[in-house]
Order: structure tokens, then sequence, then C-alpha cells
């Protein structure tokens, strides 16, 4: 209570006081100094009546009272905040200090601007993907079921008979619920037709979640009573704002989805979108109603159609070891109960949000990022730190002065260290601003920002305040510590100049060491991300996207069943093909490394129990038309295409790729050979080359191709290669569909731009760790330059005396900038070796990345030589400018 | 080192609160005389160190000040006790007496006492 009062009157006095900038005119000194004269007053009169001459009782009087400077001092530390003012002393101070050396305080705060807003951003992006929790009840207790994997692939889902069975037998999980996540409908709403994708959920996923409606209710299990029995549909947020104009009254009214009527019953919270932090659905439909929108698929009572994402929450208490077991169990029974379909694989427990297991890779990719970006700001505080070491020693002079002046050497520890917090402040407030811009643009971009913005919240802000201070400390304690430790006297006597301070191995050479080495490292990783990202460019995928184009066609729903036909489907294609400039049409059922992908079991001739135990193989397979693999530029190495001629009436035909015959029938011909897929006995007729299937990174993978016209699947991705241009080819596309399918929309899409979105990850590593490699880059020269400048600066005298005693350039040049030199090539060495060490830390950023590639090494040793070069270019030639007869003539 | 400042801080303080509460509103300079008298000019202080001593008592809350007629008709400040001030005073002395008194009782304790 005391404390409280009196720090409301010092603050007040602190206050009331800094507006008078001398503290000398407030009206506390004036009270002091007056009851101080009242005082000594006293005592004289009382001294001079004990009989005291004048003289003696004014002595008196004054010793008996003390020192008045100390009392004043000891009063005003009372009467104000000393430690506040002193630090608005030093403040203004370093402030002056900075202004008037302007170009070493614009390239520290550029420097600290680089280093901070680099860790801003990546910490940023770490904060949206990695710390964020899902916007649901309780996050941590909700899990994905990851199915292993289904005889071969890369699934993270399951059959939805299988999810009931699962959500029915476990005893270690509250409820589960299923997703399916690649729904997609047309809505009609006031004649507006949109085309919209969603999940279609279990009944009961919003209340798993426990996510609350932003308007309206979502839809329960109870409402469920059978097969299309719960015609409803949630909205996102950003799809009630952006199409339904945030209008609440929409709510309770009816909309078209592909042409069924579903009531919207609510509105999703902004902050909620789905499981997946990468995919934002538009809507949430009931899956008990999925028969009435999408392709005719029926996949509730499918155990082969794979596409339920299961999710569950424990009940409390409930470790995930008992939890997988318990799952692993009911996986046991099942595959016993449905031999054909289930194959029983132990199951995995993971937390939803980053796509499975592409979540591992993510997490390891951004720690990767982060522990480079915070060696950029090392290397950063390094050069800094170096820069402030050198400054504090040609102010030398200057603090010796202050100290013997009576300055404490901690008060001339805190004015450097507030030099550099100052410093630090501006650099982390300019990096804030510029990650601020950056993310900004960044969220624009579509890839990037679309479903995942990133922002920067209190706990970014948070973050870049840690950095600054932090950095302010690494890089202001150097050049304190040497003021700690200088002794006044020697700095005094010996003039700015000593040449031997430099000769010495300092501090200094360390850091510039240190900072080299991280430099390096840093070129080296940028190096290799960029070299890896040419191989990905150019690894072989078994087909040409150049020069291809994906054709989509959109037909109004009633069109659609008939359009799919494959007397239809021939016509369209054959047309396309006799449009000049076309080389190549055929139709996949999908094209490669396009996510989700899962073998299909493969028999022996002559099987006749078709249990997952005894299939052979199980390959990818992608039912194609003929000049499906001319299209796509994948050479036919061996047998025939295809042929429109093969039909359900003819015997069943196929392509296989090498690994498929290689792994079926080792080094004997393949081309006639035998094998069952979907039941069918079928005939080996060609052979294609190996390529990629599913992503960048898998090993040769065995691969099917048999005739879609002989498939009961019909729909398919038309796949064109031409030499025309995609918007001439879209007009002469539409002008020959039209003639076949009048009412037909066609949208192009070049396969390159399509895959563009496969190779995203690598662009973005070698986008992050080129941008950390120019940043080093520059560091590394300023350190350089910086350090050369100043050698040749101290020495200059030195140097102009060798010159006129006739040293020759060679050995001049050795004088000035031989250190730095030493020390690039040291750090050069210690940075590539470690470079080679953090190998592990490379290969999680970079498909192939290898950092013992020699082009890699030679490159990141051209690189810091020629940094080198650059950087002790100017001071080299300034010093073979020196003049010694002006030189000496100045001094 | 800050210490022993601080417990001489505090002391002074103790001393200046009772000076006050027994001879009412009072100048620096008759507080400083009065505490010299007392303690038998054994103490040793610079009269001047009491003013910080005042200014903090005061912004405390323990004793209030204004300007008033010294006996010598000079203008000066004179300094009296707050009711808050005489809380503090009566909780010092408390607390000093406290102390005072289990220090004299080790001081007294015999070896024989303990057994």
């Amino acid at each position: 209570m005391r404390a409280l009062h009196r720090l409301r009157t010092r603050l007040r006095n602190f206050t009331t006081r800094s507006r008078g900038d001398q503290p000398g005119d407030a009206r506390g000194d004036a009270r002091l100094r007056e009851e101080m004269e009242a005082h000594m007053a006293a005592q004289t009169e009382e001294n001079l009546r004990a009989g005291m001459t004048a003289e003696q009782a004014r002595r008196h009087a004054r010793l008996k009272f003390g020192s008045v400077e100390v009392v004043r001092e000891d009063y005003h530390a009372e009467r104000g905040l000393p430690f506040l003012e002193s630090l608005m002393f030093d403040v203004r101070y370093a402030l002056r200090v900075l202004r008037k050396s302007p170009a070493f305080s614009i390239v520290a705060v550029i420097t600290l601007m680089l280093g901070i807003g680099a860790n801003v951003v990546v910490f940023g992006v770490f904060n949206a993907i990695l710390l964020r929790p899902l916007a649901v009840n309780d996050p941590q207790s909700l899990y994905q079921l990851r199915h292993k994997m289904w005889t071969t692939g890369k699934l993270l889902t399951h059959s939805y008979p299988a999810f009931e069975d699962y959500r029915r037998r476990n005893s270690t999980f509250s409820g589960m619920a299923g997703v399916y996540g690649y729904s997609g409908v047309e809505l009609n709403w006031q004649n507006a037709v949109s085309e919209l994708t969603g999940d279609e959920v279990t009944s009961n996923y919003f209340d798993l979640l426990g996510v609350q409606p932003e308007v309206g209710r979502f839809f329960h299990a109870a409402d469920e009573h059978g097969p299309g029995s719960v015609p409803y549909v949630v909205l996102s947020d950003t799809l009630w704002r952006n199409t339904f104009h945030g209008d609440r009254s929409v709510v309770g009214t009816t909309v078209e989805l592909d042409e069924h009527p579903f009531a919207v019953v609510g509105v999703a919270p902004a902050e909620f979108h789905g499981m997946e932090r990468f995919v934002w659905p538009q809507y949430w439909l009931p899956m008990a109603n999925e028969g009435q929108v999408g392709p005719g698929s029926d996949y509730l009572h499918s155990r082969t159609a794979i596409n339920v994402t299961v999710i569950g929450r424990l009940k409390p208490g409930v470790t995930v070891q008992q939890a997988t077991e318990d799952l692993n169990a009911i996986a046991a029974q099942l595959a016993k109960e449905y031999p054909e379909t289930d194959d029983g694989q132990s199951l995995r427990l993971i937390h939803p949000g980053l796509m499975g297991d592409a979540g591992d890779v993510i997490r390891d990719f951004l720690w990767s990022v982060s522990a480079l970006a915070l060696l950029v700001l090392a290397a950063a505080c390094a050069n800094l730190a170096s820069l402030f070491a050198a400054r504090a020693a040609d102010r030398s002079r200057e603090l010796a002065l202050r100290v013997a002046l009576g300055s404490s050497r901690r008060r001339l520890m805190r004015q450097l260290l507030t030099e550099a917090l100052m410093l630090s402040l501006f650099g982390g407030a300019a990096g804030l601003l510029g990650a601020e811009l950056l993310l900004g643009v960044l969220n624009r971009w579509y890839r990037f920002g679309g479903p995942l913005a990133v922002s920067l919240d209190a706990r970014v802000y948070v973050a870049g305040l840690v950095f600054t201070l932090s950095s302010a400390l690494l890089f202001g304690i150097v050049p304190a510590r040497q003021a700690w430790q200088s002794s006044p006297l020697q700095s005094l006597k010996n003039g700015p100049s000593e040449s031997t301070h430099v000769r010495r191995f300092a501090l200094r050479d360390l850091l510039l060491g240190v900072q080299i080495a991280i430099c390096t490292l840093l070129v080296t990783a940028s190096l290799v991300a960029v070299r890896g990202l040419g191989r990905a460019l150019h690894a072989p995928m078994g087909f040409q996207p150049q020069g291809a184009m994906l054709v989509d066609m959109d037909l109004p729903r009633a069109d659609r069943e008939a359009a799919d036909t494959l007397e239809k489907r021939k016509a369209m294609i054959e047309a396309m093909r006799s449009i000049p400039g076309v080389t190549a049409v055929g139709t996949v059922s999908r094209t490669p490394m396009t996510g989700g992908m899962h073998g299909i079991p493969i028999f022996q001739p002559g099987t006749t129990d078709f249990r997952i135990v005894n299939a052979v193989l199980a390959p990818y397979v992608f039912p194609m038309s003929p000049g499906y693999l001319e299209a796509a530029g994948t050479r036919l190495l061996d047998g025939r295409d295809l042929r429109w001629q093969d039909t359900t009436k003819t015997p069943y035909v196929a392509v296989v790729n090498e690994t498929f015959a290689h792994k079926m029938w080792g080094q004997s011909p393949a081309i006639g050979q035998h094998f069952i897929v979907y039941g069918h006995l079928t005939e080996v007729v060609g052979i294609a080359e190996d390529g990629k299937y599913h992503d960048m990174q898998e090993s040769p993978q065995p691969v099917v191709y048999p005739a879609l016209s002989q498939s009961d699947t019909s729909e398919g991705v038309i796949v064109v290669r031409s030499r025309r241009t995609p918007s001439e080819l879209t007009a002469a596309l539409q002008g020959t569909l039209r003639s076949i399918e009048p009412n037909v929309v066609i949208t192009l899409q070049s396969w390159s731009d399509s895959l563009a979105d496969m190779l995203f990850p690598a662009q973005a590593a070698t986008v992050a760790l080129g941008v950390m490699g120019l940043l080093a880059a520059m560091l590394a020269i300023t350190g350089i330059f910086g350090m050369a400048a100043y050698t040749v600066s101290r020495r200059k005298k030195e140097l102009g005396i060798r010159m006129a005693l006739g040293a020759r350039n060679s050995q001049v040049m050795r004088a000035a900038v031989g250190r730095p030199m030493v020390l690039l090539g040291v750090g050069s060495v210690l940075g590539l070796l470690a470079g080679i060490l953090a190998s592990r830390l490379l290969q999680h950023l970079v498909y192939q990345a290898n950092p013992r590639d020699p082009v890699v090494v030679g490159g990141a040793v051209l690189t810091m030589a020629l940094l080198g070069i650059a950087a002790s270019a100017i001071p080299a030639r300034r010093a073979l400018a020196v003049d010694p007869s002006n030189l000496m003539r100045e001094e | 080192m800050k210490q022993k400042k601080d417990v001489q801080q505090g002391t002074l303080a103790l001393m200046l609160l009772k000076t006050l509460d027994m001879l009412g509103p009072l100048h620096g300079y008759g507080i400083a005389r009065r505490i010299e008298q007392i303690s038998g000019d054994l103490l040793s202080v610079n009269q001047g160190t009491l003013y910080p001593v005042l200014l903090r008592l005061e912004q405390e809350g323990a004793i209030a000040s204004e300007w008033g007629p010294s006996e010598n008709n000079r203008r000066a400040r004179f300094y009296r006790l707050t009711r808050a001030g005489h809380k503090l005073l009566e909780a010092e002395k408390r607390d000093w007496e406290q102390t005072a008194a289990i220090i004299a009782r080790f001081f007294d304790a015999k070896a024989g006492d303990l057994a």
C-alpha cells in the first residue's frame, strides 16, 4: 500500500519532470534548495551563538550538513525513478551516437531486418501449420485412423463398411466419424449455378468434433433414418459470405445440389475448416444422402471403395497404444470375415490435419527451415557483433574518458547494450513490417494462401520480440564485455591506432570465422535445394507433361449419363484427333501423381480363391483408351497399344510396365503372358516404360493399363498432345465437340500446370532455401567487407610506412586483406564440412538432396571465393591507394 | 554494502518518526538537532541525509509538510506525522522491540539454560 502510494508519486514526478528537460528547474529542486539554505542558516546562527567566528560557523555548518551534491542526488533518486531516468538518458545518447554514424546504423538495421524478418516469416508459417490447433473441441484426443496401406499404395482412407465395423466394435473410442473428402456438387441457387467441393460426413461429425454453428444448427445422428433421410447441408463461412452474401435468412431455405433439394440448416464458424489444414471444404453434407450427389457410385455399401477418412475421439484415460491394439484386433477379425477385400493390416493413429503422413515430411521440413533461419539470424548477429566490437575498439578513448570521469563500468556496459537494443528494436520493427508485407503477398498467392492463411498473431509478435531481444543480447554483449575489461589508463595512454591490437587473434576474427562457416552452410543448403529441384523437374517421370493438355468436359448433369457411352467417347476422341495440330489423344481413368492411389490385387491364371493373401502383386491400375500412351508421351517398349476393337466380347488385354513384367515373369518375355485383374483373365499385349505414379520419391512401381473399353468404368481424363497454343486448342476443341455434344463446356489445363501442385513443396523449399542462401551471401559480403575495410583503416599508417619503405603491392595486399582471406578459407571449409554432416537435415528439405554432390561442393567453394573477392576488392584497392607522403603529412 | 545503507536508512526513518511524534511539527533543522540531542551525539550522520528520507516518508504518506515561519523568521518547511505515520511508527516500534528482545535473549542465553 505504502509502496504503491510512493510509486504513484514517483511516477508523477518522473512524468512531470521529463517535460522540463533540465532536472534543476523542477519545483522539487527549488524546495530542497530553500530547505537546505534555511537549514544551513539556522546551523550557522547557532554556531555564532556558540561563539564561533562567522567564517568558522559557516564552515562547520557545511561540514555538518555533508555533501550538498550527494544529498541532492539521493533526493532526486527518491523523488523520481532513477532507473527509468538514466535509461532515458541512455536511449537519447544511443540515438545520438547512432545518428552520428548513419552508414553503420543503416547497415546494422538492414542486417537485423533481414535476419529477424526471415525468422518471423518462417515462424509465422510454422505457427500456422504446426502450432495453431484445429478449431475443434479438445483436438488432442482426436485421432485419424491411418490404415497403413491397402496392399500397396498410400491411402489414408477406409471403406465405409469397414468404418462402420470399427465404429461398432471398438471399445476405446468415445465416438468415430467418417469423412468423404472428395465430394463435389453443382449448386443451383436462384438460378445461379456454381461448382462446389466439400465433405460428406457421418451425421455425428459435428457433435464428435464439438463445433458450434455460427448460424442455424448442424445435423445430428438423431436426424438420420436411413439412406437419403437427411437432405440437409451446412455451409462453410466462406461460401455463406461469398455466394449467399452472409444472409442469415438463407438458413431454412432450400437449395438445389446436383438437382436434389437440400435444406440449408446452418453455417459453420469462420475458423472451422474441417479436418485438413490444406483443404477447406465449402459445405458439409450428411453421408446418408450421398446417393443424391456426385457421380452415381455408391460407396456406402462397397468394401472396395476405399475413400472414407475415419476420425475418432479417444475415451478419457485410454492411451494411443491401447486404442491401436483394440483396432488391430478388429482389423484381424475383418480380414477373417472379408478375406477378399480386407487384408487385416495393422493401423496407426495420427493427429489429423496434415494429410496423414505427409505431416511428418511437412514437420521435418518446417523444423529444418526454422533451424536454417535461426542460423541466418546467428550469422547476422555474429556480423553485427564484430562490427560493434570494432566500433567499441574505435571508441575506446571515449569510453576510457567516461570511466576516468567517474562513470561506472556497469553504466558503460548498459550504455553499449542500450545502443545494441535500440538497433535491434529498429531492425526488429522493420523485420516484422517486412514479414507482414511478405506474408501478405504469399497469402494472395493462391497455392499458398487459399486455404492456409498465414497471419501474424500475438504468438508471432512475441516470437519477433524474442528474436529481437536475444539478438540484441548476442551482438551487444561482445562490445559490452570489451568495455568491461578495458583499462582506461591504457586506452588513454595509447592512441586509438595501436596496430599491435589488430595482429593478435581477436574475438572479431572468431566471429567472422563463425559467420563465414554459417554462411557457407546456408549457401551449400540452397545450392543443394536448387540442384534437387532441377533434378526433380528433369527426373524421368515416364510421361511428358510438356505439350500435353488435360481436357475437362463439363456437361449438364442431364447429358452426363448419355455421354458416358463408349461409342460417344470414341467419337469424341477421334474428332479431337482429327483437329490439325493435334498429334495424339487418349483417355485414362486418372493421370499419374494425383494422389490417393492404391494397388489392385493381381492373381495367377487359374486362381479360384480371390482372397487378398493369394494375390501375387498389387500394381496400380490405369484403365486407358488407345492413344493414351502416345498422348502422355509414355514410350511403348514392346508389343502393341490397345485397340478400340478390344471390347468385352473379345479377349481381355492390357499393357503393363517394365516393373510389372519383370516382377511377374522375370527375364522371360512378358508379351502373351496372362494374369487375372478385376476377375478377368487378361493377356499382356504391350510393355510400356516405367515412370512415377504417386510421387517423385517412390521406388519403381508395377503398373497395369487395361483397356477402358473392357472395364466397367468410363470416367476419365482426356489427354491431348498438340503443337498448338492452349487458347487455339480450346476454341478448336470446343467447335469440334459441339457437333457431337452441343452443351459441352471445355476447360483446358496444361499438364505441367496441374503437376505444379505436385512440385510445389520442392519449389517452396527451393525458394525458401534460395532466399536464405542469398541472405547468407549478403551477410558474408558485409562481414568480410567490414572486417577488411576496418583492418585497412586501422592500419593505414602502418601500410603507408611499409609502402614508403618499399613494400611491394602484393605484400601490402597481404597485410591488408590477408586475414579476412584466411578466415574465409577456414570458415568455408568448416561450413562445407557442417553442410556434409547436416545432409540428413538437407535430405528432409529436398528430393534427391546430396551435399556431397561435386557440383554443389564446387558451387559453394566458387560462391564463397567470389564473395570474398567481391567483398575485399574495395578495401584492398583502398590499401593500395594509400599515399605514404600524404599520410605522413596528415599525422 | 547496500544492505547496511538500508538498515541505516530504516533506522533514521524510525528516529525521525518518533521525533515528530514526540515534539509535533518540526522543520528539517529542528529534527536534525533533536536527533543529535536524543542520541547524545553518538550518531555521526550528515544532517543532509535527512532530507531524502523525509521526502520518502512524505511520498509514502507517513508525514506531511507545509511552509511556515521558523523561529528566526525565515521560511521553513514544517513536517508533521499523519495518521498513517502514527500507525507506521507503532508497527515499526513493535517490530523493533521484538527484534531487540530476541537479540537480547540470545545475548542473555547461557549454555546451561538449554540443557
